[in-house]
């Protein structure tokens, strides 16, 4: 108890170096993570699209018959730094069920995104999902709420009456995000 | 949370284990000197970072590194910051591994029994230049791709197995996809991982032996921490402020133009610290410059551990390093002081950086990249392929606001005949006796039959120069510029119909003519001009007007109306892409100057250039190509 004051002195050198090296060590070192963050986090200022209204089809190539048939979506893209003119973007099903009036739907399920497909082989023709057995009415709603997983019915997109009136089919094609009882855009 | 750090050492021992970091004695006190190797673990602590990082954006594959690149350096977020990190911190590597290794030969470190701990230390900076070289190429880009063909080429002096181990390298025999994800193979996973694996043996061989404390001890025993980690971290962060300093002011790292095997580039360096080697090979066969002179020092190097045995051996270790530090620094100079005095080099320089410059710009234009990669964006670019083509083939008779298309060939080398005079020679190229002396360095007196001068071009054709364009026109219809060397002072158009026609003008004509010239600038529609062609409709009609009636040009040219009988050049369109093209193509059709054609090459009808090659050389002319608004900041280095 008698070296009480010596080693306080000595202490408090050294608790003044251990504070500094560990000050500047921890700023040394986290200096190149910090700024690396801004380029991983460089997506988030990427918005998704807001919907591009593109042409799919002519009218006449539909069957009025009430049956859903895929069709690829082309459009222009910009993946990174390329930009590609007029390549498929996606898909959806288109279905003419009158003289005038189509429906279409995204191809990719609400629910976790995988390709739903048109099923005639049942009693009733159906959209079904090959990867969690989602089922969806020809309409787009759900089919069996209790044995299916998606929390809401296939994605309808909206169709220029415009243009169909002049024979072509237009869509407003946009993606959403899975797995939300509500259509939320992408982005 | 104690509990929880008991249960974690009580199943890992991780106290021992950051007790045994951090608590080495250091006999004599922490110093400054021992500083070296934390800066370069904290360097290659940036390399991994700043490296994994960039990884999560490149795409090593031949259409798509340089683009990748270009789209790190100048679309992303902090994505010039991150490479210019990674890009200096590399070269920061490579002087305190010089620092480190002075000061381990200085204070005598290498000696026994720490001698495998020295070669760990060689085995380190033969990784770290390995992972310069093969950093080199990943961007794709002209400065790498012809820098490292040159490093490959090397490769193949190798007795026995060399070209058999130059392909294994690259991926087959020619640079392509597999040399990229080769070399960014061996950059980011063989390199790295034999680093980890080089360092954790040097700091366990630095630990088993202990520091070696410079005598005499300064003071008392100090531990690693905190006393020599507060120095090594004051020293890291000065480290990091002059790589920080290097990445701001450059703007992250440099990036040329997109590699392209067909185009020439004479600028290609190695990075500096190879510049050394570069120099050697200009004295030197391959074999012996880049395998046997190099592989000998490193050999002996790796004996200084024995040398230092002997009685004068440290010393003689000393003389060593001294030698090998100024026979690289004088190298080094050499190669600086050759290049910086080669014309050759400095105009490679100038254009490698007007095209990096270029490709970036076009790389950022609306219409994007191609799948094809951005090499084609410059192939196809008349700006720089136009003015390339104009130097070949045009620039022997023809100008460009006085030079040759690229900025050079105002100056051409003739012989002093007999007959010519000094005084004879300037008037014949428009300079006076005293420019031709200094332009030579020459004395008056120095001046006789036989002696070559410089002396300024002498073009035989008009400077095209925004050709068709109000101004150039305005110019030419005035009889005293018409019969300069600007316009047709060099062709025998001189003394030809027009001229006379333009003699009999005078100033009172000036403002009618300049109506003809925005009427026949019209013709051309160039890009420049869309806006006040547009504003001047009443000025343009009635320039026309002028053209048909007042000044008659019609009686000799075709104008809108067809003209069989028409004598000089056909002013409908004149200018225009279609009417460039055609006279490009044959300018002694009869739509322009007929049997009366002056020495000008019909390029197209006798096929001395393609359709694609005029049509680069016409948009070019016309400045009928991408750039970018006012204010957008170019990058390029």
């Amino acid at each position: 108890m008698s070296d009480e004051k010596k080693p306080t002195e000595e202490q408090s050198r050294r608790g003044f170096i251990k504070f500094w090296a560990g000050i500047l060590g921890a700023i040394a070192g986290a200096f190149p993570v910090l700024a690396g963050l801004t380029m991983v986090l460089d997506p988030l200022r990427k918005t998704g699209s807001k919907g591009k209204l593109v042409r799919v089809t002519d009218l006449k190539a539909l069957s009025n018959d009430g049956v859903p048939r895929v069709f690829p979506v082309m459009a222009d893209r910009t993946d990174a730094w390329n930009k590609f003119p007029e390549v498929r973007i996606g898909a959806v099903f288109l279905r003419r069920t009158d003289e005038d009036i189509v429906t279409a739907f995204n191809v990719s399920c609400p629910h976790l995104g995988c390709a739903v497909d048109y099923s005639n082989s049942s009693e009733k023709p159906e959209f079904f999902c090959p990867c969690h057995n989602s089922q969806f009415e020809l309409d787009g709603k759900v089919k069996n709420p209790d044995s299916t997983q998606s929390p809401r019915g296939m994605d309808s997109l909206e169709v220029d009456i415009q243009k169909l009136e002049q024979g072509e089919v237009w869509i407003n094609f946009q993606n959403f995000q899975p797995n939300k009882p509500e259509k939320i855009p992408l982005g | 949370m104690k509990k929880a750090l008991d249960w974690l050492n009580n199943r890992t021992g991780w106290r021992g284990l950051l007790k045994e970091a951090l608590y080495e004695n250091i006999p004599g006190g922490s110093r400054w000197r021992y500083i070296w190797g934390s800066t370069l673990t904290f360097a290659f602590f940036i390399q991994i970072v700043t490296g994994v990082i960039l990884w999560m954006a490149y795409s090593p594959s031949s259409q798509t590194a340089w683009e990748s690149v270009y789209f790190i350096q100048n679309e992303m977020w902090g994505g010039w910051f991150i490479r210019g990190m990674h890009h200096y911190t590399a070269q920061a590597m490579i002087i305190l591994l010089v620092l480190h290794t002075m000061q381990v030969v200085i204070d005598g470190a290498y000696k026994a029994p720490r001698e495998v701990n020295f070669w760990f230390g060689i085995g380190l900076m033969a990784i770290v230049m390995g992972l310069g070289l093969t950093g080199y190429l990943l961007p794709w880009d002209q400065k790498g791709f012809w820098a490292t063909k040159v490093a490959t080429n090397l490769v193949a002096a190798v007795p026995f197995v060399g070209p058999d181990l130059q392909k294994i390298l690259i991926g087959g025999t020619e640079y392509g996809h597999q040399t990229l994800t080769r070399f960014f193979a061996i950059h980011a996973g063989v390199l790295p991982g034999l680093m980890i694996f080089f360092i954790a043996g040097h700091v366990y061989l630095f630990r088993r032996h202990g520091i070696t404390p410079k005598e005499p001890l300064k003071g008392k025993d100090e531990g690693f921490w905190p006393e020599q980690i507060l120095k090594d971290a004051v020293a890291c962060l000065a480290v990091l402020a002059v790589i920080l300093y290097f990445v701001i002011r450059h703007h992250g790292a440099p990036l040329s133009a997109p590699a392209d095997p067909s185009e020439q580039f004479s600028a290609a360096r190695p990075e500096w610290y190879y510049l050394f080697l570069f120099q050697l090979l200009k004295y030197t066969s391959a074999f012996w410059g880049a395998i046997v002179i190099p592989g000998v020092l490193m050999v002996v190097v790796c004996l200084m551990p024995f040398f230092g045995k002997w009685k004068l051996g440290h010393r003689f270790n000393l003389g060593l390093l001294s030698c090998l530090m100024i026979g690289a620094m004088l190298l080094h100079w050499l190669a600086i002081n050759e290049d910086a005095n080669s014309e050759h080099h400095q105009h490679a320089l100038h254009d490698a950086h007007e095209k990096a410059e270029r490709a970036i710009i076009l790389a950022g234009a609306p219409a994007g990249i191609p799948s094809s990669g951005a090499v084609s964006l410059l192939q196809k670019d008349p700006k720089i392929q136009g003015a390339r083509l104009f130097s070949k083939h045009c620039a022997s008779c023809h100008r460009y606001d006085g030079h040759d298309g690229t900025g050079s060939g105002t100056t051409v080398k003739i012989l002093l005949k007999e007959g010519d005079s000094i005084a004879s020679i300037a008037e014949d190229r428009g300079m006076t006796i005293d420019e031709i002396l200094q332009k030579n360095s020459l004395d008056q007196d120095q001046v006789k039959n036989g002696i070559q001068l410089k002396v300024n071009f002498k073009p035989s054709a008009a400077d095209l120069k925004d050709f068709a364009s109000r101004e150039w026109l305005e110019r030419l219809l005035i009889h005293d510029h018409y019969i300069s060397p600007e316009y047709f002072g060099g062709t025998k158009f001189i003394s030809g119909k027009m001229s006379k026609f333009l003699k009999k003008l005078d100033e009172s004509d000036a403002e009618d003519l300049a109506k003809v010239a925005a009427t026949l600038s019209a013709q051309a529609q160039l890009p420049y001009q869309v806006e006040i062609d547009a504003q001047d409709t009443e000025l343009i009609t009635k320039g026309e007007e002028l053209l048909v009636d007042d000044f008659a040009c019609i009686d000799c040219h075709q104008f809108v109306e067809p003209d069989d009988e028409a004598s000089a050049p056909d002013l409908t369109g004149y200018g225009s892409t279609e009417w460039l093209t055609a006279i490009i193509a044959d300018p002694a059709h009869g739509r322009f100057y007929g049997s009366k054609n002056d020495r000008m090459p019909s390029f197209g009808k006798d096929n001395k250039l393609t359709e694609i090659e005029i049509g680069l050389i016409v948009d070019w002319l016309r400045r009928d190509f991408y750039e970018p608004d006012e204010g957008t900041n170019s990058r390029a280095h």
